[in-house]
């Protein structure tokens, strides 16, 4: 026991609400931190992997002789070698783990070798000899839907068909604006290129996985699933993750290395190059969306009619998903009552799509926000004033018949936006640096050509997962001797969960030091590091996990002293009754003892649409608006973003710095799916592979980014906070977008927005 | 370039260390070399031809991108990667800085950001913001948007000005 101490020097740092910094951090800037691809083992062995060169075509034969003949190779796989379930995916299993008798995109995997050169597994791969019947390949997601082409999947190339049908369906607006848009493939790009470790276990009775994942446990179901091994044979660990942004929430080289490890007996390190990862994971969906907006003719949303087609590419991932996410947002941030939307989701001969931060909201928010534009035009009004006429609030209904339970700010969003200080600089800045001009080095630009536009977006974004999925997250804490130990297996791919999870337990426990335990499956799932959903999923299983640490703290020290532990409570570091008779530091009351809890965190349950797309499907909302300020050249097309600013509906700024970070860097991709990513192919064959030709957002293309943060704690969320990762995705693009509109008055309809869309 | 037969012995000096070379072949990249025969994995390779900097090393005092130069090409020059960028165990100015202003994520690119903006300050002791974004654009990082990189080089080159301005 303790006199009262000075608030000032109890004061614990890096607690909630504080711009703690990461515990990792050190590490990563000393180049000491160990992500998937650094691993090794002792008398390890490279795995590499044979892909198809063609995007649709019957396998005749494989001769894996050639390979063998190599010196140096120590294993070779094919499909015959797949010991469980020849098949993996995420909802559906329908994803080959090697293609048998037909290869269905270009890049799909045929076989794999290990070796003990890098090199030596390149020219194993070259000598392996597959004959192939090349056949048409499916590319035009229309004949996906129309039947005209013949199936290329035993499933059907319909992956999944949802209408939403809500209300008057004869009503017509006095105002209708109508448009048809369209979104590339974008590739997520992280920088940690795929790898992972496999270390077989003695015998082959199992193995163990290091590997850059968002989802251990999923990954573990789906690799032990094609292993025919049972779950707890194989134990995954989290590899150090460099990026992720929905790439890694599907397999990708787990079942392959694990494979090869086992059949070798020997550890087996797996590292995709850039060009194979390109080829090698799911991307964001194609899509092609037409909407029209019926509108009374103060420009009041009356009706809204779309249809979606998203491609989903030769394997389904999560395109039913994407496909939900995508419709039941397709009248934003805005009220609707009435809504015949028709949705389809579908198999082609492209590259598989699945998961990108937005997951099939950034499609739905770049159509409904041209729309916005178009209508606030129609009815001689502008863009902030139509949207503040149409704003969502708490308590409005979606076209699903969902109620909005979740805090809704859209209205005061825009009018905190609006406020939002303009650039001070003018076209090419004041010093005239030509760097500032679109074209910049390639001193193209002539400053009195450049055009300025400004264009704003307002979006909604689902939170966790849907359609009753109970995408629940498991977290054990141990408090002795004042040290707080939190195990989780949450993937940290960067987003910062590791720093907030000591936040927590510091907030909750009045403990200085927090040490996190390994991220691996010893423990319960922590469900994806996705949907912006770690925050307040793994971060309520933290806290929980925490509370029942506190409650047992408190009777203990309770019954020590005589007191009611309801009447204690944690002031600093210390435990304190309320009224003052007993103040003792946490470390004190818990030298020589442990106390031990797991927890696990349910958000409340959702139900699936039924057949006129009717239900609540989702958990939560969170709300974001977007302003971007452009220069064009519209001589070259050229663009360059000057700002975007930007107010974020964030529940609780747990870690402002963080969100800062997520929102800077969520812009950043949104910018670059504006004006310059995406994935081109031409017969189903990737024409732009490579960093060279896939353009991503340098420096020099990153705008000024102006952040404002609306606080509304969230009654839902565990600790009143929402996710804060994809909102800045969503509407930033459809924001650049319409700021390029404006500087051109031409009715841009497709991103990214190439050179020829604005010259011609 | 130095004539080396295949799978022969030769060294490199690394972060101030002669390091020997074994069993390498002759077409492999120093970036290889570097984390794959001398074990320093703090250079990370993301695009392996030479747009994205997560690879980048000094060579002579230039800055480079390791995955295009060749480890026996490099015979003979002083080669500093993250790992000799600063003593072991205590972060430079610039690293600390990537760490307190939140320039760290995902932290692939981080390593290479580290040697590039090394680079800039030892050259460009104050640079502005536009010069800042010019000298690292070789550098790509999907994570953070750049905005809290940029805010880290700042703070070290005013720190460094108002240490500079102390000492006079």
């Amino acid at each position: 026991m303790s006199v009262a101490a000075d608030p000032a020097t109890s004061a614990i740092v890096g607690r909630l609400g504080q711009s703690a910094l990461r515990p990792d951090g050190v590490a990563k800037v000393q180049g000491s931190f160990q992500f998937s691809g650094d691993l090794s083992a002792d008398g390890f062995l490279w795995g590499a992997t044979l892909r198809s060169p063609h995007p649709y075509a019957r396998i005749v034969s494989i001769d894996v002789s050639g390979a063998w003949r190599i010196n140096g190779v120590e294993a070779v796989i094919t499909a015959s070698d797949v010991p469980g379930v020849p098949d993996y995916g995420l909802i559906s299993q329908d994803q080959p783990v090697f293609a048998r008798d037909v290869v269905r995109f270009q890049g799909e995997p045929v076989a794999a070798v290990a070796a003990n050169h890098p090199d030596v597994c390149r020219r194993a791969l070259d000598a392996i000899v597959v004959d192939y019947e090349v056949l048409d390949p499916l590319v035009d997601p229309e004949r996906a839907i129309d039947g005209s082409h013949e199936p290329i999947h035993p499933e059907g190339n319909v992956v999944r068909h949802q209408r939403i049908v809500r209300g008057d369906q004869s009503i017509v607006g006095p105002i209708t604006v109508e448009g048809t848009y369209e979104l590339g493939m974008q590739d997520q790009a992280f920088l940690g290129l795929e790898a992972a470790l496999a270390v077989p276990d003695p015998g082959g009775a199992g193995v163990e996985l290091h590997v850059a994942t968002q989802w251990l446990h999923e990954d573990r179901r789906q690799i032990a699933a094609c292993l025919g091994l049972d779950e707890h044979r194989v134990r995954l660990v989290l590899g150090g993750v460099g990026g992720a942004f929905g790439a890694r929430e599907d397999i990708s080289l787990q079942v392959h290395s694990c494979l090869l490890a086992l059949r070798t007996g020997r550890p087996v390190r797996m590292a995709y190059s850039r060009q194979e990862s390109f080829l090698g994971h799911v991307h964001r969906h194609p899509c092609r969306i037409w909407m029209r907006h019926h509108a009374d003719r103060d420009g009041r949303l009356l009706r809204v009619e779309a249809r979606f087609v998203f491609d989903g590419g030769a394997y389904a991932s999560t395109s039913s998903a994407v496909l939900l996410n995508g419709i039941t947002h397709t009248q934003g941030p805005y009220r609707c009552e009435n809504a015949t939307v028709d949705g389809w989701a579908v198999r082609t001969n492209n590259l598989p799509c699945g998961a990108m931060r937005g997951f099939g909201v950034v499609q739905a928010c770049f159509a409904h926000e041209a729309q916005m534009d178009k209508l606030a035009a129609a009815v001689g009004t502008n863009p902030l004033e139509i949207r503040l006429r149409n704003a969502l609030t708490s308590g409005d209904r979606l076209i699903t018949g969902q109620v909005i339970e979740s805090v809704a700010p859209v209205a005061r969003l825009i009018h905190e936006l609006a406020a939002m200080p303009l650039p001070s600089e003018p076209v090419g800045g004041h010093d005239g640096n030509p760097m500032r001009l679109p074209g910049g080095a390639g001193l193209t630009a002539d400053a009195s050509h450049v055009v300025r536009g400004i264009g704003w977006a307002v979006s909604i974004k689902n939170l966790m997962y849907s359609e009753g999925f109970d995408d629940f997250s498991t977290a054990r804490v141990r408090l002795a001797d004042g040290v707080a130990t939190v195990k989780f297996a949450t993937a940290e791919v960067g987003q910062g969960f590791v720093t907030l999870a000591g936040q927590i337990a510091r907030s909750v426990l009045g403990v200085d030091d927090v040490v996190l335990d390994r991220i691996d499956t010893d423990i319960g799932s922590a469900g994806s590091t996705s949907a912006s959903r770690q925050t307040w999923m793994s971060g309520g299983a933290v806290d929980g996990a925490c509370r029942l640490v506190r409650e047992r703290l408190f009777e203990l020290v309770g019954g020590r002293h005589g007191v009611d532990p309801l009447r204690l409570s944690i002031d600093g570091r210390d435990v304190v009754e309320e009224f003052g008779t007993l103040r003792v530091a946490v470390a004190e009351a818990t030298s020589g003892i442990e106390i031990d809890e797991t927890f696990e965190h349910h958000h409340r349950p959702t139900e699936d649409l039924d057949e006129l797309g009717q239900g609540n499907c989702h958990t939560a909302f969170a709300f974001a608006a977007h302003r971007a300020v452009v220069d064009v050249d519209p001589e070259l097309g050229l663009v360059k973003v000057v700002q975007v600013a930007t107010v974020q509906d964030v529940g609780r700024a747990l870690n402002p710095l963080s969100i800062v970070g997520q929102i800077e860097g969520g812009i950043a991709q949104g910018v670059g799916l504006a004006v310059m990513e995406e994935i081109i192919q031409t017969a189903g064959k990737v024409r732009n592979a490579s960093f060279t030709d896939y353009l991503l957002p340098t420096f020099l293309d990153m705008p000024e980014v102006v952040i404002g943060l609306v606080e509304e704690p969230e009654p839902q969320a565990p600790l009143g906070a929402k996710g804060v990762g994809e909102p800045p995705t969503v509407s930033s693009t459809p924001a650049v977008v319409a700021a390029i509109r404006d500087a051109l008055g031409k009715d841009l309809t497709r991103v990214p927005v190439r050179p020829g869309d604005i010259v011609f | 370039m130095a004539d080396v037969p295949e799978n022969q012995i030769y060294t490199l000096h690394v972060n101030a260390q002669a390091r020997e070379v074994h069993d390498a072949w002759v077409g492999e990249s120093l970036l290889f070399v570097l984390r794959e025969r001398l074990g320093l994995m703090g250079s990370k390779g993301a695009c392996e031809q030479g747009e994205c900097g997560s690879c980048s090393v000094l060579v002579d005092g230039d800055l480079v991108c390791s995955c295009l130069v060749l480890a026996a090409g490099a015979i003979g020059q002083r080669i500093t990667t993250i790992e000799g960028i600063a003593p072991v165990g205590a972060p430079s100015d610039v690293q600390q800085a990537f760490v307190d202003a939140g320039a760290v994520q995902c932290g692939f690119c981080t390593p290479g950001l580290i040697m590039a903006a090394h680079s800039l300050l030892e050259h460009s002791p104050s640079p502005t913001e536009l010069e800042i974004r010019e000298e690292l654009s070789g550098n790509i990082c999907r994570c953070t948007g750049y905005g809290r990189i940029i805010d880290a080089v700042q703070r070290v080159s005013v720190a460094r000005r108002a240490a500079g301005g102390a000492d006079r």
